[in-house]
C-alpha cells in the first residue's frame, strides 16, 4: 500500500494529461483567440481586445441577437415538453401493467437512432405535400402545416422531432419512480387520497431531484443543439432556426472568423453557466432530499 | 399500490398511444424504404409496399460508397472502444481503488469538463490539429478517447467500483499482488458489465457523431455513414425511396446492438443518472 501517490498519478495519468491537452489547454487557447481577430485568410492576426465581444453586444452584429432568441425560444419550447412528456410516460411505465419491458423498450428505441437519420425520417414525415403528418391532418380535416419549411412553425418542429428521443430521460424518471417506497402511497390511501393528492404529495417531491437532474441536462443539451439546425434546416428559412451552435460553427469553419467564433463560445458558456447556477440555486426551494428533511 | 380497473384500462390505453406515436416513424421509416417511388408518393399514404422493393437498399448503397463509409465508420468505432475501455477503467482505478493525497480534488476538477460546451474547445482543438498535420485523417476522432475516453465514462467505472468490497484488494495485497495486477485480474474482470455499458454507449456515440467528422474530414473516401447520409440527401433531394433505404441501414446496426445489449443500457442510463 505504499507509494499510493505515484501509483494513483501514473493510473489516472492518461486521464489527466487527456485533460490539460483536450480541455485545459484548448479553453485557454479559446480564451486567447477570442481577443483577436484570427482569421485563416488573414496574414496577420493582431490582438484586438474586446473588440469581438463589444461587436456582438453592440447589436453591429445581427445574428448574434437573432441567435440568441431563436436559441431561447428553442429552449423554453424544448425544456418543459422534454420534462412534462417524459415524467407523464414514466408515470405510465411505472404503472403495474403487461408488457412494461416492451414499451419501455418502444419508447427508449428512437433514442439510440443517430441524429443524421432521424432528421432525415422526419424531414420525410413533416414534408409539407406528402408527408405523413400533413395527410394524418388532412384525413381529420385539421389544419396543414408547412412544418420545417415556414418561419412560423420551424422552431415548434424541430422541437417536436427530438421529442421522439427523449427515451433516455424516461428511463431516469423510471428509476426515479422505482425507488419510491410502496408504504409512503398506501398511507396516502388510509387517508382516502386519490391519485392527485399521491401525486401532488410524494411522487413530485419524491422525484423532485431526478426531475432537477434531468431539467439541467435538458437545459444545457439545448442550448448547444447543432445536429438538428446543420441538417434540418440550414438555420433557415430565413436565419429562423439559426440556432447559437450552428452560427458558431458557421462564423468558425464556412466563414473562417475563428477569433470572432471564440467569442461566440465563450459567451456560450457564460450563458450555460449563468442557467447552470440559477437552477441550482432556485433548487433548494423545490428539490427535496430524502433524509435532510425540509422543514 | 392498488390501482383500479378503470384507471389501469386508462393508463394502458395512453401507454399504447404513446407506443404507437413512438413506433410509428420506425413503420414508416421501413415501409418508404421497400417502396417504389409511384407507390410512396401515393394518397392516401399506403402502409403495405407491393411490390416489396428489396433492391431499394442495394441502389441507395451503391450510388455513393456506402461500403466504404461502413469501413471508415467502422474502423474509428472500434479504435475509440479500445481506447475508452482501456484508458477511462484504469483511470477509474486510480480514482477509486488507491489511495492518494488530492486523489477527489483531481477527479472534480476533471469532472467540472462535464460542465464545458464542446464548441469552447472546438475551434482550438481544430486549429491544434491542423498545425501537427492531422487535418482531413482520423487522429483528431480517435486520439482522445486514448487520454481517458471522456470524464462521463471513467465516473461511471468509478460509481461501479466503489461497490466491489475493498477487503478484495486488500487480501490480494497479502498475497504480494501489485496494483496493476488487481486492477487486471479482479477489478478490470469484476466490472464486466459496467464495461459493456461504456463500450455500448461509445459505439453509439462514435457511430452518431456528426459534427466530429463534419469538421475534421475533407476526403470523400475518409467520410462516415453520417456525413456520407447527410450527403446523399443533399445530392438525391426528392428520392424518397432510396433515402429511406440508406437510413434504415445506417440505423439498422444501432437497433441490433441496442436490442443485444438492452439489459446493460438500462443499467447504465440508471447507474450514473446520464444519458448515453
Amino acid at each position: 500500500m505504499r507509494k499510493g501517490l505515484f501509483y494513483g498519478l501514473l493510473f489516472t495519468s492518461p486521464a489527466i494529461i487527456g485533460f490539460i491537452i483536450f480541455t485545459l489547454g484548448p479553453m485557454i487557447a479559446s480564451m486567447v483567440l477570442s481577443f483577436t481577430d484570427y482569421s485563416v485568410f488573414k496574414d496577420q492576426t493582431s490582438f484586438i481586445g474586446f473588440d469581438n465581444y463589444k461587436t456582438l453586444f453592440s447589436g453591429e452584429d445581427e445574428f448574434f441577437y437573432k441567435s440568441l432568441g431563436v436559441t431561447f425560444y428553442f429552449v423554453a419550447l424544448r425544456v418543459p415538453a422534454v420534462i412534462l412528456l417524459s415524467f407523464f410516460i414514466a408515470l405510465l411505465l411505472n404503472m403495474n401493467v403487461k408488457g412494461r419491458a416492451i414499451f419501455r423498450t418502444i419508447i427508449y428505441l428512437p433514442s439510440i437512432v443517430p441524429a443524421v437519420a432521424s432528421a432525415m425520417i422526419w424531414m420525410w414525415l413533416l414534408n409539407p405535400d406528402l408527408g405523413l403528418v400533413n395527410s394524418v391532418l388532412r384525413w381529420f380535416h385539421l389544419p396543414e402545416s408547412d412544418w420545417l419549411y415556414s418561419e412560423q412553425s420551424v422552431i415548434p418542429s424541430v422541437v417536436l422531432t427530438t421529442l421522439w428521443g427523449i427515451g433516455g430521460t424516461v428511463i431516469i424518471f423510471l428509476a426515479g419512480l422505482s425507488g419510491i417506497p410502496r408504504q409512503y402511497y398506501e398511507a396516502i390511501e388510509v387517508d382516502g387520497g386519490g391519485w392527485y393528492s399521491k401525486l401532488r404529495h410524494i411522487t413530485i417531491p419524491m422525484v423532485s431531484p431526478t426531475i432537477f437532474f434531468n431539467t439541467i441536462m435538458t437545459i444545457i443539451g439545448s442550448i448547444q443543439v447543432f445536429n438538428e439546425a446543420y441538417i434540418l434546416t440550414q438555420g433557415g428559412p430565413n436565419n429562423k432556426s439559426l440556432f447559437y451552435v450552428f452560427y458558431l460553427w458557421r462564423t468558425g469553419f464556412r466563414d473562417t472568423e475563428m477569433g470572432y467564433a471564440s467569442a461566440l463560445a465563450w459567451v456560450l458558456f457564460i450563458i450555460i453557466l449563468f442557467f447552470t447556477f440559477i437552477v441550482f440555486r432556485t433548487s433548494k426551494s423545490w428539490v427535496y432530499y430524502e433524509g435532510e428533511g425540509r422543514t | 399500490m392498488r390501482q383500479s380497473r378503470l384507471a389501469l384500462a386508462a393508463g394502458y390505453t395512453m401507454l399504447l398511444f404513446v407506443s404507437v406515436l413512438f413506433f410509428g416513424p420506425f413503420l414508416w421509416l421501413i415501409r418508404s424504404a421497400l417502396m417504389d417511388l409511384s407507390q410512396i408518393f401515393s394518397m392516401p399514404p399506403e402502409w403495405i409496399p407491393s411490390p416489396f422493393r428489396w433492391d431499394n437498399f442495394h441502389r441507395a448503397l451503391t450510388i455513393l460508397p456506402f461500403g466504404t463509409y461502413f469501413t471508415n465508420t467502422f474502423i474509428i468505432v472500434i479504435s475509440t472502444i479500445v481506447g475508452t475501455v482501456l484508458t477511462s477503467s484504469v483511470a477509474a482505478f486510480g480514482f477509486s481503488r488507491i489511495d492518494w493525497r488530492g486523489r477527489d480534488t483531481v477527479f472534480g476538477i476533471l469532472m467540472t469538463s462535464m460542465m464545458l460546451p464542446a464548441a469552447v474547445t472546438l475551434i482550438p482543438s481544430f486549429l491544434g490539429w491542423q498545425m501537427l498535420g492531422f487535418y482531413d485523417t482520423y487522429y483528431p476522432l480517435i486520439v482522445p478517447a486514448y487520454f481517458g475516453g471522456g470524464i462521463f465514462n471513467i465516473f461511471l467505472l468509478r460509481q461501479f467500483y466503489l461497490t466491489i468490497p475493498r477487503d478484495f484488494d486488500e487480501a490480494a495485497f497479502v498475497d504480494g499482488a501489485t496494483y496493476f495486477q488487481i486492477y487486471r485480474s479482479l477489478i478490470f474482470p469484476l466490472s464486466r458489465s459496467a464495461i459493456i455499458v461504456v463500450a455500448l454507449f461509445c459505439f453509439l456515440g462514435t457511430w452518431n457523431d456528426f459534427m466530429g467528422p463534419l469538421i475534421y474530414l475533407k476526403s470523400d473516401s475518409l467520410f462516415t455513414l453520417a456525413i456520407g447520409l447527410q450527403m446523399f440527401q443533399g445530392t438525391y433531394t426528392a428520392q424518397w425511396d432510396l433515402l429511406m433505404a440508406a437510413s434504415a441501414a445506417v440505423v439498422l446496426p444501432c437497433v441490433i446492438v441496442f436490442l443485444v445489449g438492452q439489459k446493460y443500457f438500462l443499467e447504465g442510463i440508471t447507474l450514473t443518472g446520464l444519458k448515453g
